[in-house]
């Protein structure tokens, strides 16, 4: 297991590489000279010199990359023009707000997606089946931002159930806060519950057919144990390394939630990084998403050999 | 002695036999006509299309004409969706919107087939060096979440419709890369492919007319699903601002200035949103369909 680990990372060293020269090639795509807007409106000279040497704009393209590369390395990721923080401290003050609502978005989208899923294949070509996947298939078709509109305007604004934005930290007070993340978590976790209850179905039907299934039937074993621990444990393997899958959709989900409901999260950092041009910000949350999803990528690869037992000894 | 069936009776069996009917674009287009959602699907689409292509000659008002003395009216019979903010027509924007919106999905799938096919068919047929750093390359793009890297180029190339569709293309074309790839290193190993080679036709040749018609029906798929997608990730732009720039309409953007105005005009949300759920509806339920139809265990 052990050099099966390494040699996944291995292979994930050339990704992460071409990653970040992808990153580093953002900022070259910039359109005029970043520094002529830094140096203000006078343009001295002197100042402009001054900062091309500062961030070393004067050395070769390829030198550039290796100082980034070599200053990423060592979690240096440049400084944010619009709050003057590291931003690597940046993001490490927002990921915590985004790492709740992404796990209540995931409880949400596995509360609803795996049974909706089982039953939906165990009751195959019924109406449960079909009402199932059409609910599914609007789940995926249903745009996250305006399922949040809707839903402020019905539960906060009519309704006046829970509040339209805010945040409170887990740790001041938890009950409140998992009450002010509800609704965005729904929202996040819907389209994933859609996705999660079609690998679900399809999971389930293709281990419904399989002999063993049959013959714990034949064994006489009720329906209730045949579907939980002889179908549903086997159809469980590719659903939870889906599962792992899915974080990069949570965290591009995150991004229009947190707008929408006005939570301060890594979602919103991006948001507000964009419209203030602050790229260092920008280039540093692609970046740690892209090596996030590479490690969650790692995770799933790894759960899945453990669940399979036919891939253990390998 | 049994009389010989006259060439109506067999054409007559053939029409209603699916072993008989042999010629396999028949046998799709009849599966997916029985495809209820996908029927559905391509009605929700033909729908929008036809809107998008028909707001010029609609009797609609002007999109982007004010009317101050009609800020924020409910839905009437003289503007039937109700105002905007600046008493623009809601219904006039929708219908324009649709352009936007279906421009967006189309060209960026576009964008996306055009670039990632030809990487796909390299990467799966010349292997080697070429697979190696497509490959690697692609990897690298799946690795960012397709709406993080479609904001981050959008907001380094500058907000405008143009760039979304780009920024919207680029991020698609992974998916592509990939999928192409792998059909390719399939259809590849077919030995009628085999036989082009030995028979010396020039690589050109065989990519053209043996790869190429093979792997089309699975990349015509995923272009329908990811135009679903593309159509979502426009409107997300545009709803933060990096998309379609005011006053332009689109469906996205209205969604954005609606959400100021969820008390005082709940009808400037609702309309724009259930535009963009049918229409992305209508090209899953397509997408779906076609699968079904083009998939030969299905047959």
């Amino acid at each position: 297991m052990l050099s099966f680990i390494l040699r996944r990372l291995l292979i994930a060293i050339p990704t992460i590489l071409l990653i970040s020269v992808f990153v580093f090639t953002l900022q070259k795509l910039l359109p005029g000279d970043p520094i002529l807007a830094m140096a203000g409106e006078e343009r001295d000279p002197a100042t402009i010199e001054f900062l091309r040497e500062k961030y070393r704009l004067n050395d070769p393209i390829p030198v550039q990359y290796v100082t980034w590369v070599g200053n990423a390395l060592t979690g240096d990721l440049g400084i944010s023009l619009r709050t003057n923080q590291p931003v690597l401290e940046l993001i490490g003050q927002k990921l915590p707000v985004t790492i709740q609502l992404a796990t209540m978005a995931m409880i949400f989208a596995l509360v609803i997606g795996i049974p909706a899923g089982i039953l939906s294949a165990i009751r195959k070509g019924t109406l449960t089946d079909y009402v199932a996947n059409v609910v599914a298939l609007s789940g995926l078709s249903i745009p996250n931002f305006w399922l949040g509109i809707m839903l402020i305007l019905l539960v906060s604004v009519k309704w006046q159930l829970l509040p339209a934005s805010g945040y409170v930290p887990f740790g001041e007070d938890p009950l409140r806060s998992i009450q002010v993340m509800l609704m965005p978590a729904f929202v996040l976790g819907t389209a994933l519950a859609a996705t999660l209850m079609r690998h679900t179905r399809s999971a389930m039907l293709s281990v419904l057919t399989s002999d063993y299934v049959r013959t714990a039937r034949a064994k006489g074993l009720s329906e209730r144990r045949v579907i939980l621990r002889h179908a549903f444990r086997n159809a469980l393997t590719p659903i939870v390394t889906l599962s792992a899958l899915l974080f990069g959709e949570l965290i591009a989900g995150a991004v229009l939630t947190e707008q929408i409901f006005t939570v301060p999260g890594f979602g919103k950092l991006i948001v507000d990084a964009v419209f203030t041009r602050d790229y260092a910000v920008v280039q540093g949350i692609v970046l740690v998403t892209a090596v996030g999803f590479i490690i969650m990528n790692l995770l799933a690869d790894v759960a899945y050999v453990l669940l399979n037992p036919r891939l253990r000894g390998q | 002695m049994p009389q010989a069936a006259t060439p109506t009776t067999i054409d007559a069996e053939s029409a209603n036999d699916p072993v008989l009917d042999r010629k396999p674009e028949n046998r799709v287009w009849k599966k997916f006509r029985g495809h209820r959602s996908a029927m559905l699907g391509g009605i929700l689409v033909t729908f929008f299309v036809a809107m998008a292509l028909l707001a010029p000659v609609l009797p609609i008002p002007d999109p982007a004409a004010t009317d101050w003395a009609a800020v924020r009216q409910a839905p009437s019979s003289t503007h039937l969706l109700g105002t905007d903010e600046i008493g623009r027509d809601v219904l006039s924007r929708m219908v324009w919107g649709a352009q936007a919106s279906l421009l967006a999905g189309v060209v960026s799938v576009v964008i996306a087939v055009l670039m990632g096919v030809p990487l796909g068919i390299a990467a799966g047929y010349f292997g080697g060096w070429t697979d190696a750093v497509i490959s690697r390359c692609t990897e690298a793009l799946l690795a960012a979440p397709f709406l993080i890297l479609a904001i981050a180029l959008a907001a380094f190339l500058g907000p405008s419709l143009t760039n979304a569709m780009i920024a919207i293309g680029i991020s698609a074309t992974p998916l592509f890369v990939r999928l192409t790839r792998g059909q390719v290193l399939s259809v590849a190993a077919e030995d009628y492919v085999d036989s082009a080679r030995v028979i010396g036709l020039p690589t050109r040749k065989i990519l053209a007319r043996y790869i190429l018609p093979n792997i089309l029906p699975p990349v015509l798929v995923q272009a329908t699903l990811t135009i679903a997608t593309a159509i979502i990730a426009e409107a997300s732009l545009s709803f933060l601002g990096l998309g379609q720039q005011p006053p332009a309409p689109s469906w996205g953007s209205m969604l954005n200035t609606a959400k100021n105005f969820l008390n005082q005009a709940p009808w400037m949300a609702l309309w724009p949103g259930v535009a963009i759920f049918l229409v992305v509806l209508g090209f899953n339920l397509l997408g779906d369909g076609l699968r079904d139809a083009l998939d030969p265990r299905e047959q």
